[in-house]
Parts: structure tokens; C-alpha cells; sequence
């Protein structure tokens, strides 16, 4: 009986469609009460054609509670939501080709491909759209994911009316999520604010002292612009006050942060050379070079590894390690060896070197700049507060560098060859006389800077792109942090490469960048005027 | 007695001079005088190649000076020879008047591009020849005066004091770079018409550019060596062996330092202003590292502390240069380098050390001492 009325009642006259479906769906034997729950009546009157029906089976549907509402009526909006022709099934179809794949909305099992001729799509008009909007909005609030529950208080702050808010209030008595609560908070204290008794507003008021959201924000403006009464205006005055007062701190604290990142990646590629330069009295001028090194290895090994990014990344700070370690322990041996005692030389030569490693990336990978991708678990950024995030990227570097310290401060005081290198360090002689083999900790010390430095190329890897220039821009920034710091102490060039880092952001936004490099520069000059040997100067009898 | 000094023990300098003195009549003459038919014509373009080398050698005296008798390792001798430069391009950019693409009277065309509306006031002046030639000299020693002035004064020497002044031209590329500075930003000055109401692609007026370039540097060479050969001189290369030592016997090491320095950096103004003329251009590239350090390898090239050695390492590199960039464009970053490495590993005092010690087969140099004892060398 069915398959001969269905198609019939869904071709021609859509008015009694509605009533005449339901009338069958009654008559139906062996679908038991499938006309008492709400949800299935909203089903059967999406079928109908007018608008109306439509409406009332959304909100039947949306007051159904049942776990299915919610796709249907996003497909609905998104106009995926088709009835097949024959048998007048809802269906949920994605165009596939010139065919539609098509799911049944109710089982939710794939019904395979058919043809668009079969399929009759639901229609909706602009005002249907605005309904379901905020029909699904609702049912977010009710969401089980707290943070579905949370945008969509977000999104209903710009079209509060009386009516939300009361819907607020409830829902604010049974939410668990404290984050979920703070929102709904607002959201009811924004709709106070609107509110025409003053007393209202200035309770409202109270609530929103330091709230960081933006809406807030906007709405005191407002609120100053438009109100009336003087007590209200002030005490309004006062709340955006203190949140203008949270927003300035938290601006301090991401310039901070962005200081501390950018110093923190002065810090890897200064120490490195804090170490040879105080250790051998060597300017390795091709040590932006070895940093230039270590990029290209994460850059060559993430080609070797194409599926996997973060095993890539993961490799290739041990193998950068070594591929510059192992050509700064060349350089060390076929030139530098020679040129020991006579540092001006040894930049000249290192400097050669340098070009000669520049011109031959160039030649091997191109000139062009390459791009290193970052892992998953390194983008994306932690949301503090609604007006300060941290980016993933820079607090891993940051991590890194804390890491890359340590070990190396933990190498240079606690491990046999840290307690050689620096009796080298302080007095060559006599510790030649001990016994140290000095070239072999020379060379060790060149090997161990070197390497530090392709870890460091490693982490510039994931902030900007890998090119054969990218040493060069770091090598006088390193030597201006190894200067500032005091050669030869690591502390110092922690606090050197940090400290440069946080001044050279802070000056930016009044300065520019350019000019807060020269700035920083003249500083510098300065300040060696006054402590010639840096920060923390070199204890020891030998001049470095 | 000075006099005895100057030229007594200089073979190499006297042929230089002779040579410069030659070259500055000669090649002018036969270049405007021939027929290009000819087999002794210099064309213009070669003419004009050669007196942009010998502005070159002129900037590398000026770092042999600092470098060779001072001891100083400066890696930014660009600065003030780009400087120099740019207060020569300032004055020919004044020149060409209502002549630019926009034609405006008063403004250059990329102030206009700019929507500026006023000269900037550091621009007022340069349509003189005579103040633009005295800032040729002012502005690059005044830098050098104030620079030295605090990092000699606080004995920051050795590597530091080369590092200082890398970042020095660092900076001043950074800041030139920028098109707020008002010196043209990255495309720097360039269209220049005319010097002195002499059409500047004359061959008439490139050939009195490269008798100035030839006569400077013959009277740079003899200045430096006026130098070198007096009281000051000897200081100074005391204070290059054994500085300490020198402080000690009561000599004011900052000032001798001082005032060698500002005049070697003055030295390079000049080469930067005869540069710009007849290169036609002048942007904040001069003020790059590399162009720095560069000529301090054409110094070690041609050996240090001898002054013409410094000319020949200039002539010798620069030309090597050209030709390979022309015909083997990667290989010359290669050469480069290899050159920095092998003359400082094998020759020491470049080929000028080279030639001498194939003719004396005597003893060391009179003025070069070994390097300075400092730590042994393993």
C-alpha cells in the first residue's frame, strides 16, 4: 500500500501532503507509536513544500532531543538533505562525480550512488537558514563537548534578547564546565547591560571587571556613548578602565614572549660560538655557516621521510649535530690548526670558508629559499586569554634551548672533557704540562660548538625558510650577544642573547626594526666602555 | 730627512708611482688621440673598468694603512668609502635639475616618487662642488672620529674591534636601505648627468675622471707613505707589535690610533667619490660585510704593510673578478674563498712578499716582524 501512495502523495498537491503522510504513517501496521515522538513528526513534515511546515518540523525536530536532529538539520542548512523520488526516503546525499552517494538520514547506513534525477532536495528559504541557525546554535548549548557549549555562547553574544538570556540563566544553574559557566556569566551580564532599569546595568557592571572578552570591550564603549544616567557612566568608566589596564599587561607579557623566543634563538646560535671564541680564542666566522648546515639537514632528511614530519624534525637534530660537528672538526684540522695564536688571520681564513660553504649549497640545493614544514604537535598556539595566545613553534624553542643549555652546561662542568676544555681555556700551558692533549680538545671544542651550532639551524628551520643566506644573518647578532655577554661563560651568553632578544622587541613598535637593530648596536658599543670584557668577564689568566 | 725616508727603500713604490703618473697621461691620450683602428686604442669601457680598479686600490691603501701599520682589522671600510660615495651621488643627483623623469626643479625624481614635498635639510648645500667635496672627506671622518673615539678609548682591540666595525657597516647598510632615510632607498642615486657641467658619458670627461683617479692615488700612496715614514709611523707599528709595550713608554696609543684611522677613513671617502662618477651608481650593496671584508683580501693578496702591495692585490683580484663572474659566475664565490683561505694559510705576505723574497733571498723584511708572541702555536 505504501509503495503505490508514497511516490503519488509526494508528486502532486503538497498542502495535505503533510496530513495525509501522517495519516499513513498511523495506518501503518508494524511501526509501533512512529507517530508519537516528536522527532519522527518533524521528519514527516519536512516533506511537506510550504515553508511553514518546514519551520514547525525544525522545531520539532530540535526539540526532539534525539541524537540524529543535529545532522539532519545541519545538512538541511547546508543543502545536503534529499527525499528519493520512489520511495519518498530522506536521505543525506554528497555529490559524487555526476552522482550523489547517498545515506539514509534516520539509519545513518550508506545507501550507495544514485542518479540526480532520483533525488528531490529539501528546499529551504533565507528566513528557514536564519532559523536553523540559531535552532543548532541551541542545541550546542546543550552539547555534551563543553567546547561546542562554549562557542556557542560566543556566538549568541552579538543577538542577545530577553528571551536567550532567560535560557541562559537556566543552563548557568546546571553547567559543570567552570569555563563554560564564566561564559555564560557574560553573556548574561552583556545582556544586563542592555537591560532599561539602571540598577540592572550597574549589577551587570559589577560583573565584568578585568572580563578580557572582546564583545565586553565593545559594548562599555558603547554603553559610555549612549547611557544616561551618571552612575552608571562612571561606574562603567571605571570597569573599562581595569579591563584596558589587563589588556596593556597582557600585551607586556607577549612582548615578552616574543623577546624570550627571539632571544632564545640568539641564544643557540651565539653559544656555540661563546664556546670556541672563549675556548680557543677562535672567530669562527663560518659559524653561521654550520647553523646554515643544520637547516638544510632537516631540510634534506624531511625529503627522505616525506609521511612523517615529526620523526623527521626528531632525527635530524642528532644528525645536524653531527654533519656540522664533523665539518667544523674538518675545518679545524685543515686550516685553523695553522693558524692558531693569530685571530685575525683565523677570521680572514674562516671567512673564506664561510663563502665557500655558502657557494656550494648554492650549487648543490639552488638559490632558492626552501621551506621545512612543522610537525602537528608544534603549530597551534595556547590560548592564555582571549587577548594573549603563545604559538606553539616558539615555546618549543624555547624549550629547546633550555634543553640545548643545560646539556651543554652540564658537559662543560660535571664531564671529564668540560673539566679539559676549560683548564685549556684558563691556562694552556700548565695544562699541557698536566697532560691534557690540548690539539685533540681543541678540536673536540671546535667539533662541540660546531654541532651546537646545527642544532641551532635546526630550530631556525621552523621559523623561517632555509636558504644559503640564513647564516649570515645571525653571524653579527651572535657576535654582538658573545660581546655583550662576556666570551667564554655560558651564563653570560644566556643572559646576553635573552636580553638583547626582549630590548630589540620592546623597541620595535616605537623604533622599527631597523632602527632598533642600530640602537641596539650603539648600545653596545657603549656599553663596552664601560665593561670592555662583557657582562660576566673571563676568569683566567690566559687572553682570549 | 723625511724626505730620505719617503723614497729611500721603496723600489716598489717608486715604480708604482712612476707607473700611476704614466698611466694618467698615456691612457687618457690614447684613448681620446687614436682611432679606435688602432692597435694601442683603450676603449672607453676599458678606460672606465681601470679607473673604477684604481679607486679601489686607493680603499685598499686606506685599510693597508689601518691594517698593516696599526694592527686594526677593519672589516668596514665600505662604510666610509660608500659614504664618500653617496655625498658625490648627493651632488650629482642635485645636478640633473629639472632633467629627471618627473622634472622637478628641486626635488630628486625618487623624492617626488615618494610624494615628498621638501628637500630634506641634509640634502641643502650639495648643489655646490665644494661642499659635497668637503663632506667627501667630513662625513666619513667624523664617523671614523667618533667610532674610534669610543672604541679606542676603552681598548677594545683585536677580533672584538674587527667585529665592531662589521656591525657598524651592518647597520649603516640596514639604515640606507631604509627609503624614510632619504638617500633613495635600495636603488640608492643613480641617472647622473653631468660633474662640474661636463657631460658624464663624455669620453672627454672620462678621461679626466681617470687622470683624477690615477692622481690620487699616486698622492694617497705618497700621503700614507708620509705616514709611514715619520715618527708617527714608527709608533704605529709599535704599537701593531707590542701595544702594551708602547702605552708604556708614556705614547698615547688612542690618539695615534686615533687620528691614523680618521685619515684612513677619509682616504676612502675620496675613493668612494671618484667610484660613484664613473660606476654611475651608488646603493647600500657598498655597505654590505662582504664588501668590506673583500677588499681586506685584496690587501693580503698583494701583501700587507707595504702600500703599493695593496695596489697590485686591488688590481690583481678585482681583475680576476671581472672575468669570472663574466665567464664562470659560480666558480667566483668559490675562488674567493679559496683565496681567503690559501694566502692566509701559505702567503702571508702576499705576492709582493712572494716577489721579494725571490730577489733579496735575504734576511726578513725590515719592517715586518714576525706575528706577535702571543700563545705557542701547536
Amino acid at each position: 500500500m505504501t509503495a503505490i501512495h508514497a511516490p503519488r502523495i509526494l508528486r502532486p498537491h503538497p498542502l495535505p501532503a503533510a496530513l495525509l503522510v501522517l495519516l499513513c504513517l498511523l495506518c501503518l501496521p508494524g511501526r509501533p507509536a512512529a507517530a508519537a515522538t516528536p522527532f519522527d513528526q518533524g521528519i514527516t513534515l519536512l516533506a511537506a513544500r510550504d515553508f511553514q511546515s518546514k519551520a514547525q518540523a525544525i522545531d520539532l525536530l530540535a526539540d526532539s532531543g534525539d541524537t540524529r536532529a543535529r545532522s539532519i538539520l545541519t545538512a538541511l542548512l547546508a543543502g545536503r538533505l534529499f527525499h528519493v523520488k520512489k520511495t519518498g526516503a530522506l536521505v543525506l546525499a554528497e555529490k559524487q562525480g555526476r552522482a550523489y552517494r547517498i545515506t539514509g538520514a534516520l539509519s545513518g547506513t550508506a545507501e550507495g550512488t544514485v542518479r540526480k534525477r532520483a533525488l528531490r532536495k529539501v528546499t529551504i528559504n533565507n528566513r528557514l537558514r536564519r532559523h536553523i541557525k540559531a535552532v543548532l546554535a541551541r542545541l550546542d548549548l546543550t552539547d555534551p563537548d563543553p567546547a561546542v557549549r562554549l562557542a556557542a555562547v560566543n556566538a549568541m553574544l552579538s543577538t542577545l534578547d530577553p528571551g536567550s538570556i532567560g535560557l541562559l540563566t537556566k543552563l548557568r544553574a546546571g553547567e559543570q564546565d567552570p569555563r563554560v559557566r564564566d561564559a555564560l556569566a557574560t553573556a548574561i551580564a552583556i545582556g544586563g547591560l542592555r537591560s532599561s532599569d539602571s540598577r540592572t546595568r550597574l549589577d551587570a557592571l559589577a560583573g565584568l571587571d578585568g572580563n578580557l572578552n572582546p564583545a565586553v570591550r565593545n559594548e562599555l564603549v558603547q554603553l559610555i556613548a549612549d547611557e544616561q544616567d551618571e552612575a552608571v557612566r562612571s561606574r562603567a568608566r571605571a570597569t573599562l578602565a581595569s579591563i584596558e589596564t589587563r589588556i596593556a599587561w597582557s600585551g607586556l607579557a607577549e612582548t615578552l614572549f616574543f623577546g624570550l623566543s627571539t632571544g632564545s634563538v640568539l641564544v643557540l646560535a651565539a653559544i656555540g660560538l661563546a664556546i670556541t671564541f672563549g675556548v680557543i680564542g677562535v672567530i669562527n666566522m663560518a659559524h653561521g655557516e654550520l647553523i646554515m648546515l643544520g637547516a638544510y639537514t632537516s631540510y634534506v632528511l624531511q625529503q627522505l621521510l616525506p609521511g612523517s614530519v615529526g620523526l623527521a624534525l626528531l632525527l635530524s637534530v642528532p644528525v645536524a649535530f653531527l654533519v656540522s660537528g664533523g665539518v667544523g672538526i674538518v675545518i679545524e684540522k685543515t686550516v685553523i690548526r695553522f693558524l692558531y695564536g693569530r685571530p685575525l688571520e683565523t677570521l680572514l681564513a674562516t671567512f673564506g670558508i664561510s663563502l665557500i660553504l655558502q657557494q656550494a649549497v648554492r650549487t648543490i640545493f639552488s638559490p632558492l629559499n626552501r621551506s621545512v614544514a612543522s610537525p602537528a604537535w608544534m603549530s597551534g598556539m595556547i590560548q592564555v586569554n582571549p587577548v594573549l595566545s603563545l604559538t606553539m613553534n616558539r615555546l618549543t624553542i624555547l624549550a629547546f634551548t633550555a634543553l640545548v643549555f643545560s646539556g651543554l652546561y652540564w658537559i662543560m662542568k660535571k664531564s671529564a672533557m668540560g673539566l679539559q676544555v676549560r683548564a685549556v681555556a684558563q691556562n694552556r700551558a700548565m695544562a699541557r704540562a698536566m697532560g691534557v692533549r690540548a690539539a685533540r680538545v681543541d678540536a673536540l671544542t671546535f667539533g662541540l660548538g660546531s654541532g651546537i651550532a646545527g642544532m641551532a639551524g635546526v630550530a631556525l628551520s621552523q621559523l623561517t625558510n632555509v636558504g644559503p643566506n640564513l647564516g649570515q644573518a645571525y653571524i653579527i647578532d651572535s657576535f654582538l650577544v658573545v660581546v655583550f655577554g662576556g666570551v667564554g661563560n655560558l651564563w653570560g651568553t644566556l643572559l646576553g642573547g635573552l636580553t638583547l632578544g626582549v630590548a630589540n622587541k620592546f623597541m620595535e613598535p616605537w623604533t622599527g626594526a631597523v632602527l632598533a637593530k642600530i640602537m641596539i648596536l650603539v648600545f653596545i658599543i657603549l656599553f663596552i666602555q664601560k665593561r670592555p670584557s662583557g657582562l660576566f668577564p673571563q676568569k683566567g689568566r690566559a687572553e682570549a | 730627512m723625511i724626505r730620505a725616508a719617503l723614497f729611500s727603500k721603496d723600489t716598489g713604490g717608486g715604480i708604482l708611482l712612476i707607473l700611476l703618473l704614466l698611466a694618467a697621461v698615456l691612457v687618457p691620450a690614447a684613448n681620446l688621440a687614436l682611432d679606435p683602428g688602432s692597435p694601442l686604442y683603450v676603449s672607453t669601457y676599458t678606460m672606465a673598468l681601470v679607473g673604477k680598479y684604481l679607486c679601489y686600490a686607493l680603499l685598499a691603501i686606506s685599510v693597508d694603512l689601518v691594517w698593516g701599520y696599526l694592527g686594526i682589522l677593519t672589516l668596514g671600510h665600505g662604510a666610509f668609502f660608500a659614504l664618500g660615495g653617496y655625498a658625490m651621488g648627493m651632488y650629482l643627483m642635485r645636478q640633473i635639475g629639472p632633467r629627471g623623469v618627473y622634472g622637478n626643479p628641486l626635488l630628486p625624481d625618487f623624492m617626488v616618487f615618494l610624494n615628498w614635498h621638501h628637500l630634506p635639510w641634509f640634502w641643502h648645500g650639495f648643489n655646490w662642488f665644494w661642499f659635497a667635496a668637503l663632506m667627501v672627506v667630513l662625513v666619513p671622518g667624523l664617523l671614523a672620529l667618533t667610532f674610534g673615539w669610543f672604541t679606542f678609548r676603552s681598548r677594545v682591540g683585536g677580533v672584538y674591534l674587527s667585529i665592531m666595525t662589521q656591525a657598524l657597516t651592518y647597520a649603516l647598510m640596514l639604515a640606507f636601505f631604509r627609503n624614510e632615510m632619504g638617500f633613495g632607498g635600495n636603488n640608492g642615486l643613480t641617472d647622473f648627468k653631468d660633474i662640474l657641467g661636463f657631460p658624464l658619458q663624455a669620453d672627454t670627461t672620462r678621461a679626466g675622471l681617470f687622470t683624477a683617479s690615477a692622481l690620487a692615488l699616486a698622492g694617497g700612496y705618497l700621503a700614507c707613505r708620509f705616514i709611514t715614514a715619520s715618527r708617527l709611523g714608527r709608533v704605529c707599528r709599535a704599537i701593531r707589535d707590542q701595544e702594551d709595550r708602547v702605552r708604556f713608554l708614556g705614547y698615547r696609543v688612542e690618539n695615534a690610533k686615533l687620528w691614523v684611522f680618521t685619515f684612513s677613513a677619509m682616504l676612502a671617502g675620496i675613493a668612494g667619490a671618484l667610484y660613484v662618477p664613473q660606476v654611475g651608481i651608488i646603493n647600500p650593496t657598498e655597505f654590505s660585510p662582504l664588501a668590506s671584508i673583500e677588499i681586506v683580501i685584496w690587501v693580503a693578496v698583494g701583501g700587507r704593510s707595504t702600500l703599493y702591495g695593496a695596489v697590485v692585490g686591488a688590481l690583481m683580484v678585482n681583475y680576476a673578478k671581472s672575468f669570472l663572474t663574466a665567464a664562470m659566475p659560480d666558480a667566483w664565490l668559490f675562488c674567493l674563498g679559496g683565496l681567503f683561505v690559501l694566502v692566509t694559510l701559505f702567503l702571508p705576505d702576499g705576492v709582493v712578499g712572494l716577489l721579494r723574497r725571490r730577489t733579496r733571498r735575504t734576511g726578513p723584511r725590515p719592517d715586518i716582524l714576525p706575528a706577535a708572541p702571543g700563545e705557542e702555536t701547536p
